[in-house]
């Protein structure tokens, strides 16, 4: 149950993240992509399998462990999903400055 | 390794010519290329001796010995001969150049270019690895398109060169599957095992294949019909390439490697039918042509496609007799076309036109071209005493004797083709330097420098002396270089020029008098001609075939790509779900067994709702800005419990700061986006978008479900065992990053220092106009810098600090490491430059950080390298106990990368929030 209860919440947070991402707005943009993040992160911890209260740390004599390689993976993932939201507020400002409008299409409203 | 030597050094060494016209100009050039030609003949030299006594000479580099790719040459008699003619003509081409090209800019470049195609022709000739062969193949190409569009600011050169590169290229890719195949059936790539598996071959059923396409590649290059038609394009070259590629060189690949691979593919009706079909037709039909074309090189040319499509369609009779023959005009036509060839230059170069209306009576002129010219033509017509007429002699015979199987057809079109060739020699001698002079030649002809007509006499005494006395001069060769291709099969060669009289005398007979009789009645025949529709033109249908791919590509570019963001995203999510689909349809689906929920897993479906609600809300919210971002925050907090409750604590960490750093981010951006989200698009869209997203969302939570239902197996359990023993640290999770999987963390560091670079080059020289506010001025913030904020998080500072540290330092044994501590860092010098101000800050905090985040870098790569110094490989990790009083902790080399680590995350998070706030500050005008 539990994991259908996850399954259903990543995924519905993985709808919301692409209807933003489908927006014209720079803003809409980036919350897309922090929603989709959040999703595509929780997936791929998932695939260790959902572990409550099992031992992260090495200890003498205990012998079940949460699977620590996709929390290795998705550590750095965090950190460089971090990065490209940085690299795209940047792109959003710098955009909206030069082209003084926050359209993300290159025609601009009369496309949208 | 001489032979390496031989190919390398034209390769290696073709800027010679450009270094040397800039010491002594044009002699500079042209003795650049002459001295390269001559290494390169030297080299091949000291390698032939075991080729003269019948061996052959091999020299291997391997480079990928388990695909069977590697560098491997060999030098038998026919690619010796192959060789001869490159460097030979090669020689006289350079020596011809330095005259004809004296009125052309960057001649030295045309050197170049000539001695890399010299380069890749001599590989093409000596390979021994057949894919070697097809690599060599392409770069004849590519170095001939460089030579045909030498003049490259004519529009016509461009046009030819690209025609030429097509056409050759595509047969070329042909050949590179043909190749492929080929080595498949044979189980090898060595030219030594193809040729020696015929019986395996041709009983294999691909071989209708392989041959196919083998023979597209050679059909192309040698300019067979219906190929033929980017030779006479490629003529806009300038005259020295086409003397060396067009008649010498180039265009021989292609029945090159008919006859070098004859032993291994010939011999069955498809190939007699196919290669001998193809090559008789050309011959005939372009003889035909050739006798009509106004322009000298025109004609010469589809003379050369006639010629080439002679020795196609020997290779194509499955006589070994036809081989030789083949081989013979292979040397005859090389001599007698590149003569022909320079002389058209001269002509050219000298009465400056090459159009047969209006030269005329040149004779009087340049009496000793005029000779030449006339005997090499007589050549290439199959007069007696020439060495055209010889080789023409072999293949009537053998027309004759293989005549058997086709009654007589194949001795008819042999007749007919040499009918033609004698009549376009006559007309192109005639025209030339006989007939009468029209007066439209815009300058007075003279003779040309002696040095230039050189090349051409040599050549011309050589179709003599090979004409008169073959049976001491070229005999021998033949016989070693046909031994060298058919081996045991060699048949009895004996060259003789009196047969006494028999049908092939008596088909040359009828040739020169028909010939020569429709030359005479010149006019009645062009006008009969032209009374015929002609064929439609092979360019014509390239050029409808290209317009047709040209179209396709706009159709697909138009529907790819467009101005729009969004109708990229929509591609790329309906790509991806179209690609996701297919696992379920083959059986991935879930079982959808479900267990009870107990006590201990309530927190997690709680963490989830609020993940779920804070989704909801954020797109609820989004056209309030700040309160989305708000609500977004507590996604986040959601994924952060859940990574709590699902025992990772360094992933909670991590994302707990990373969403503080978000926020600052995004806050930042928000003070230069407009307020307010204008008006979205239509209903309609809403509802697509909505659709995709909601497919999305579904697959995501059904592939996420299939996934949890199914046991776990994991390779983790290696990394648990080894992670003390081996890493020195209990954190698991930080070991892998900084020891076990150190590389991919190196490369994630180098990333996120990449974006950083990246977002300092976009904000470089930006003045940011701050958005319009609907807030009147009065409602701003009077005092930027709160005072309670600025007093409290001053001492807040050396606390951060010293969590960072301890959260660094206990990170390979317990939650935490480099990542975290400089998330941590970070933030706590972020809060500083928010709650003081920019100037304020970097007053008492001086670093460079676009410094520091290299030095970050280079701990992380030196802490790797420092291991090979130890003999281990690149990020081998080493550690010991520390027992300091009453701390007592494992001190590993992987430490000093998670420093590095730490470095870089501090220094590249600060370099992106100091910037963006920089670029406000400016803006803001002194407040400080």
């Amino acid at each position: 149950m539990m994991a259908l209860v996850f399954s259903l919440g990543v995924g519905l947070t993985a709808a919301c993240g692409v209807y933003l991402l489908l927006r014209k707005r720079t803003y809409t943009i980036v919350l897309g992509l922090a929603l989709l993040s959040y999703a595509t992160n929780l997936f791929l911890f998932a695939s260790g399998r959902l572990s409550v209260g099992n031992a992260p740390i090495y200890v003498e004599g205990v012998d079940s462990y949460a699977d620590p390689i996709p929390q290795a993976l998705v550590l750095t993932a965090i950190v460089i999903g971090l990065a490209m939201t940085a690299f795209v507020v940047v792109l959003a400002v710098v955009s909206n400055r030069e082209l003084g409008s926050d359209h993300v299409d290159a025609g601009g409203e009369e496309h949208s | 390794m001489w032979l390496i030597a031989v190919i390398a050094i034209p390769l290696l060494l073709c800027w010679v010519p450009i270094w040397g016209s800039r010491i002594a100009g044009r002699n500079g050039s042209a003795w650049g290329a002459g001295i390269v030609t001559a290494l390169s003949m030297l080299a091949l030299s000291q390698t032939i001796d075991p080729v003269l006594e019948g061996g052959m000479a091999t020299a291997t580099i391997e480079w990928m010995p388990t695909l069977g790719m590697d560098l491997a040459l060999r030098l038998d008699g026919l690619a010796l001969l192959m060789c001869t003619l490159v460097l030979g003509i090669g020689a006289l081409v350079v020596l011809y150049g330095r005259y004809y090209l004296d009125h052309f800019d960057r001649d030295d470049r045309f050197f170049a270019f000539l001695l890399l195609f010299m380069g890749a022709m001599l590989g093409v000739v000596t390979s021994e690895n057949i894919l070697g062969l097809v690599v060599f193949w392409e770069l004849t190409s590519v170095s001939s398109f460089l030579l045909v569009a030498f003049k490259n600011d004519k529009a016509e050169a461009r046009k030819g060169a690209r025609r030429a590169l097509g056409v050759t290229g595509l047969g070329g890719l042909c050949l590179l599957a043909g190749m492929l195949m080929l080595g498949d059936v044979v189980g090898s790539f060595a030219l030594t095992d193809v040729l020696a598996a015929h019986e395996r071959i041709i009983a294999d059923a691909r071989y209708p294949y392989l041959l196919g396409l083998i023979l597209l590649g050679v059909f192309t290059k040698s300019a067979q019909f219906p190929f033929h038609f980017w030779l006479p394009g490629a003529m806009s070259a300038p005259t020295p390439a086409s003397a060396y590629l067009h008649s010498a060189t180039m265009v021989k690949a292609g029945v090159f490697l008919l006859v070098r691979l004859w032993p291994a593919l010939s011999g069955t009706d498809l190939w007699f039918w196919v290669v001998t079909g193809v090559g008789l037709s050309t011959m005939v039909f372009s003889a035909f042509v050739a006798l009509f074309q106004r322009d000298i090189k025109g004609l010469l040319a589809y003379s050369t496609i006639s010629h080439l499509g002679l020795i196609t369609a020997l290779t194509g009779l499955n006589t070994t007799m036809a081989v030789v023959a083949a081989i013979f005009h292979i040397i005859n036509h090389a001599t007698f076309k590149a003569s022909l060839f320079m002389a058209a230059g001269i002509i050219d170069h000298e009465a400056g036109s090459r159009d047969l209306e209006a030269l005329g009576g040149l004779a009087k002129y340049m009496r000793s071209t005029a000779v030449l010219a006339a005997v090499a033509a007589s050549a290439m017509a199959g007069i007696p005493l020439l060495n055209g007429f010889l080789s023409k002699e072999m293949f009537f015979k053998e027309a004759v004797e293989v005549g058997a199987v086709t009654g007589w057809v194949l001795p008819a079109l042999a007749t007919v083709g040499g009918i033609f060739s004698v009549a376009y020699s006559v007309r192109f001698v005639w025209g030339v330097f006989f007939g009468p002079e029209t007066g439209k030649l815009e300058k007075t002809p003279h003779p040309p420098p002696t040095w230039m007509q050189f090349p051409v006499w040599l050549l011309v005494t050589l179709c003599v002396i090979v004409g008169v006395i073959p049976a001491v001069v070229i005999e021998p060769s033949l016989v070693g270089i046909s031994h060298s291709v058919l081996g045991d099969a060699t048949p009895h060669i004996e060259i003789h020029l009196w047969h006494g009289v028999n049908l092939p005398l008596v088909m040359s007979l009828i040739a020169v008098a028909v010939g020569v009789t429709l030359f005479l009645k010149y006019d009645a025949v062009a006008a009969l001609r032209s009374r015929f529709p002609t064929l439609p033109r092979g360019v014509k249908l390239y050029n409808a075939s290209l317009g047709v791919l040209y179209r396709l590509a706009r159709g697909v570019t138009e529907v790819c790509y467009t101005d729009s963001l969004t109708r990229y995203t929509v591609l790329v999510l309906v790509s991806g779900l179209v690609l996701c689909l297919s696992p379920f349809v083959s059986g991935g689906m879930p079982t959808w067994s479900f267990e009870a929920l107990t006590a201990e897993q309530l927190p997690v479906v709680a963490f989830v709702l609020l993940l779920a609600l804070g989704a909801v809300a954020t797109v609820k919210l989004r056209h309030r800005r700040l309160f989305a971002l708000i609500v977004l925050g507590l996604s986040g907090l959601g994924t952060t419990l859940l990574f709590v409750e699902l025992s990772a604590p360094d992933l909670a960490l991590t994302q707990l700061s990373v969403e503080l750093a978000t926020t600052v981010l995004i806050l930042l951006a928000l003070f230069f986006l407009p307020e307010e989200s204008e008006k979205e698009g239509s209903g309609a869209r809403h509802g697509r978008d909505w659709m995709i997203a909601g497919a999305v969302g579904l697959g995501v939570a059904v592939l996420l479900f299939a996934v949890l239902d199914r046991p776990a197996s994991s390779i983790a359990d290696y990394y648990i065992a080894q992670s003390k023993p081996e890493g020195g640290g209990t954190n698991i999770v930080n070991v892998i990053l900084v020891d076990f999987r150190g590389f991919d963390t190196m490369g994630e560091v180098t990333v996120l220092a990449i974006a950083a670079v990246a977002i300092a080059a976009l904000l470089e020289n930006v003045r940011m106009v701050r958005r319009k506010t609907t807030l009147g001025a009065t409602q701003r913030a009077k005092q930027p810098y709160p005072f309670m904020l600025a007093t409290m998080t001053r001492p807040l500072l050396p606390l951060l600090l010293l969590v960072a540290v301890f959260i660094m330092l206990r990170g390979h044994n317990l939650p935490g490491g480099g990542f975290i501590a400089g998330l941590v860092t970070s933030v706590a010098l972020v809060l500083q430059f928010l709650a003081s101000g920019l100037r304020w800050t970097f007053e008492r905090l001086r670093i460079d950080y676009t410094v520091a985040s290299a030095l970050g870098l280079i701990i992380v790569v030196a802490t790797g390298a420092t291991a090979m110094l130890f003999g281990q490989p690149f990020l081998t990790t080493a550690f010991t106990h520390v027992h300091l009083g009453p701390i007592d902790f494992e001190l590993a080399s992987a430490m000093a990368f998670d420093l590095g680590v730490f470095i870089t995350v501090v220094a590249v998070l600060l370099i992106i929030t100091v910037r963006l706030g920089e670029v406000g500050e400016e803006e803001g005008g002194g407040e400080s």
